[in-house]
């Protein structure tokens, strides 16, 4: 379980998440709404560690997270495709998925992770060995989502991954997302703007405003009222 | 016609040790986006070091290894007591603190072993070779020389495409916060970029040292011609190293044998100003464009 509670992260004087509280359970998708500069990317920066929280914690299986660095956190099994997804240009495809595992030890099983992730993005396979600033934004989309999975997380933090993508991809992408999660358990953080997609595949839904938690339900009640979407989510 | 032949042999040998030099100035730029000044210096020092077990009585191979092994150690000495503190802060601050250690060895080195120049024991025959009658300049040293940083290069490259660490390095080069996210220990391997730099000066110090003799400023010229051949390549290639430190080699060797040898250097600064308001970039840097 992840339980964040009352986290604070500031950018000097700019305080950009300000008590921030919620929990999520196991196995579930949980999206993280709000408008552009709420502070959402901050917050899974501060979880993985890229930026040092102020205040406050954020406990993942009992451990605390807050002070750890971010190549400390990945090793408990927490996985994070950043904003802007971090596609290693340089290096090909492979390259990218490989690096994804190689701070795990057992080597059969980085090579079994390999060819399951070959096989959940077929697209990859055909481009194994092409340089990755080849791919289109869709592509470079499952080679992230893909190299986060070569770790064989238990806990995903996706950073909008519709950045940027065409609808239908975008929905494939969801879809995909929720069936990882329903088939192999996994705990999935899904920062978005696109409100509407992610409240499509979420459980549950966190909405921040200004760095502050302004509304947390249900993902179908979420999408319900009318109301709340049109004032938070604009739709 | 046996100048040219001549001075194009003299040019490759020499042209070698520049990409050498340059290649160690290629790792660390692509590292950690520094140019590190005191990279000659580092490179004298450890054959200094080679020249004191030298004089205890080790061999020349121990000596070698043993100027590898100091470069190693120092390598990752600096990069984590000096330059960590100025990774992330203005290139201004790098650029003083690698000129401060430059400037720091030499002097060093000036207290603990003298100014005097010292000789280096060259190991393989340095009379040129024949070629039917006459002697080519040529040797079997210079061979080993062309040799050794031929192996070097390859081991290196060996090491980045097809090792883990190699991909980890590259990795911590291009994009060190995304590498964080993937596991990898991005300070380690920025320390281990340094580290390796400074073996392969420390080769490139020792392979020089019997032609220009031992002495705290015997790099000083050498780091501006690599400096100048990295610039030439692109400091981001290393193919480009190896070809810029070749064409340095050549050029310098034309120069000193058709004009005069007293003209090398300032040779050397002409063709890295033309460089520079021609083609900055070098030749060799890729055009894939970077994401801002």
């Amino acid at each position: 379980m992840l339980e964040v509670s009352d986290l604070k992260v500031s950018y000097g004087p700019v305080q950009a998440v300000d008590g921030v509280s919620f929990t999520v359970e196991d196995g579930s998708i949980t999206a993280v709404l709000g408008a552009n500069g709420a502070g959402k990317t901050t917050l899974l920066r501060a979880m993985t560690g890229l930026v040092r929280s102020r205040a406050g914690s954020v406990r993942y299986q009992g451990k605390e997270l807050v002070g750890m660095a971010p190549e400390d956190i990945v090793r408990l099994g927490v996985a994070h495709v950043p904003e802007g997804r971090g596609v290693i240009q340089d290096l090909s495809v492979e390259e990218n998925l490989r690096l994804g595992a190689l701070w795990r030890s057992d080597r059969p099983d980085r090579r079994r992770a390999l060819d399951e992730v070959f096989s959940i993005f077929p697209p990859l396979a055909e481009r194994r060995r092409r340089s990755a600033y080849t791919l289109s934004g869709g592509e470079r989309q499952m080679l992230v989502v893909g190299r986060a999975l070569m770790a064989r997380p238990r806990l995903l933090l996706l950073d909008e991954p519709s950045l940027g993508l065409a609808p239908m991809i975008t929905a494939q992408i969801m879809e995909l997302v929720a069936s990882l999660s329903s088939n192999s358990g996994l705990t999935v953080l899904l920062v978005e703007q696109n409100a509407r997609s992610a409240l499509s595949i979420a459980a549950r839904a966190v909405v921040l405003s200004l760095g502050k938690v302004a509304v947390q339900a249900d993902a179908s009640a979420l999408a319900g009222d009318e109301e709340l979407r049109h004032h938070y989510l604009g739709f | 016609m046996t100048r040219v032949l001549d001075y194009t042999l003299n040019g490759v040998t020499y042209g070698m040790i520049y990409a050498a030099v340059a290649m160690a100035l290629v790792l660390i730029w692509r590292a950690t986006r520094i140019v590190n000044f005191a990279q000659g210096a580092m490179a004298m020092l450890s054959t200094y070091v080679a020249v004191s077990v030298l004089e205890r009585g080790a061999n020349y191979w121990e000596a070698l290894l043993a100027a590898m092994a100091f470069g190693l150690v120092a390598g990752a000495v600096v990069e984590r007591g000096l330059i960590r503190p100025v990774e992330n802060k203005p290139p201004l601050n790098a650029v003083i603190v690698t000129l401060g250690l430059l400037i720091l060895i030499e002097a060093a080195a000036g207290m603990i072993w003298g100014d005097s120049f010292r000789a280096y024991p060259a190991h393989f025959s340095v009379v040129g070779l024949k070629v039917g009658r006459n002697h080519i300049a040529l040797s079997d040293f210079d061979l080993y020389v062309i040799g050794a940083v031929v192996v070097v290069m390859f081991a290196l490259l060996v090491l980045f495409r097809w090792t883990g660490i190699g991909l980890r390095m590259r990795a911590s080069a291009f994009e060190p916060e995304v590498a964080r996210l993937l596991g990898v220990r991005v300070g380690r391997m920025l320390t281990l970029g340094w580290a390796l730099a400074a073996v392969v000066g420390a080769i490139a110090g020792v392979l020089v040292a019997p032609k220009v003799f031992l002495e705290p400023n015997n790099m000083d010229n050498v780091l501006i011609y690599a400096f100048t051949a990295a610039i030439l390549g692109g400091l981001d290639s290393p193919v480009g190293a190896l070809v810029g430190g070749l064409g340095m080699g050549l050029a310098l060797s034309f120069v000193g044998g058709y004009l005069r040898s007293s003209l090398e250097t300032p040779g050397a600064f002409v063709i890295l100003i033309v460089i520079l308001m021609i083609r900055p970039t070098g030749i060799f840097s890729g055009a894939v464009p970077r994401r801002v």
